[in-house]
């Protein structure tokens, strides 16, 4: 079972807190680490949350990949480590080239913050215990930019290989494909626009993201291909 | 030698453009109701030490294709300024 798990944080993250509780509050040990550290202290887990790294500057994410701390998470994920991406921590993956596309602004450009209704595509991956293919689950999002884009033969790819995770139900942001998570080619890194972490409280309005966040706790590492 | 380069990044064709398809709808309302494909992208100016107007241009496309710009969804064209 994974029980130590990094979360980090870059000047202008603002999700760390939130993830480290709802971590914490299944059992892990959450801790943060700071962007510029340069090892990840023998954490089992990395989660990169969501907020605005180096306030989103040029693009989204696109500072982010600079800080020390990425390349020793570019080598935890290379060597199968789990990493998962929220919102913004997706962002930073794409453009550290660690997961395929980039994130831009909404089609409709406006500031999306609201419950969403996701379909849960694929298990072989690090949140895949989480959910059975076909579950519907409420998870909120919270982004200005979360149109997935990818090349045609990137979108196909995604698509044979099973790492399509999650799409919308009802596209709120003109998402290429509804997607609204993937997976890498080992599934052992997770980029995805939804909030699972404000997803564990029926009061806050779901649990659906309770699941996510357990199955990533008890992930391992994967053998790389 | 010290250059000024002048980058336009711009959406790449093909990729949707969410400000430059918003703009096309709202000219309309001003009467421009011919505008058409309207695109948004943006400029970066700096200042480069370089031997040569080439050599600027060659530093200034690597920093492009590397982090000014997202190849995924953006195009750059490189224009050295001076002298």
């Amino acid at each position: 079972m994974t029980q130590r798990v990094g979360v980090v944080r870059f000047p202008g993250t603002n999700c760390e807190f939130d993830t480290v509780d709802a971590l914490n509050a299944l059992g892990g040990h959450a801790e943060v680490l700071w962007h510029s550290d340069t090892d990840l202290g023998g954490v089992d887990a990395v989660v990169i949350p969501g907020g605005f790294a180096h306030g989103d500057y040029l693009r989204c994410g696109a500072i982010a990949q600079f800080s020390p701390i990425m390349k020793v998470i570019t080598t935890f994920a290379r060597d199968g480590g789990p990493v998962l991406g929220i919102c913004n921590g997706f962002q930073v993956l794409t453009e550290a080239g660690i997961l395929p596309g980039v994130l831009q602004k909404n089609a409709g450009l406006k500031f999306l913050c609201c419950m969403q209704q996701i379909e849960f595509m694929s298990t072989s991956n690090i949140v895949g215990t989480g959910a059975s293919t076909g579950d519907l689950l409420n998870i909120p999002i919270n982004h200005f930019e979360g149109n997935y884009v990818c090349s045609e033969r990137t979108l196909k790819q995604l698509e044979e290989q099973n790492r399509i995770v999650f799409r919308y139900m009802d596209n709120p942001n003109g998402s290429m494909g509804n997607i609204a998570g993937i997976s890498n080619e080992d599934g052992n890194v997770v980029g995805m626009m939804p909030h699972p972490e404000r997803a564990t409280s029926t009061m806050l309005g779901s649990d659906d993201g309770t699941p996510l966040l357990r199955s990533l706790l008890n992930a391992g590492p994967v053998a790389a291909s | 030698m010290r250059f000024e380069a002048k980058i336009e990044v711009s959406p790449r064709a093909g990729i949707a453009n969410p400000e430059g398809a918003t703009i096309e709808r709202a000219l309309p309302a001003l009467g421009f109701d011919t505008a058409r494909d309207v695109r948004v992208g943006k400029i970066i100016r700096l200042e480069i030490e370089a031997d040569s107007a080439d050599a600027a241009t060659a530093i200034v496309e690597d920093m492009c294709g590397r982090f000014l710009s997202n190849p995924v969804i953006e195009d750059t064209t490189v224009e050295i300024l001076n002298p």
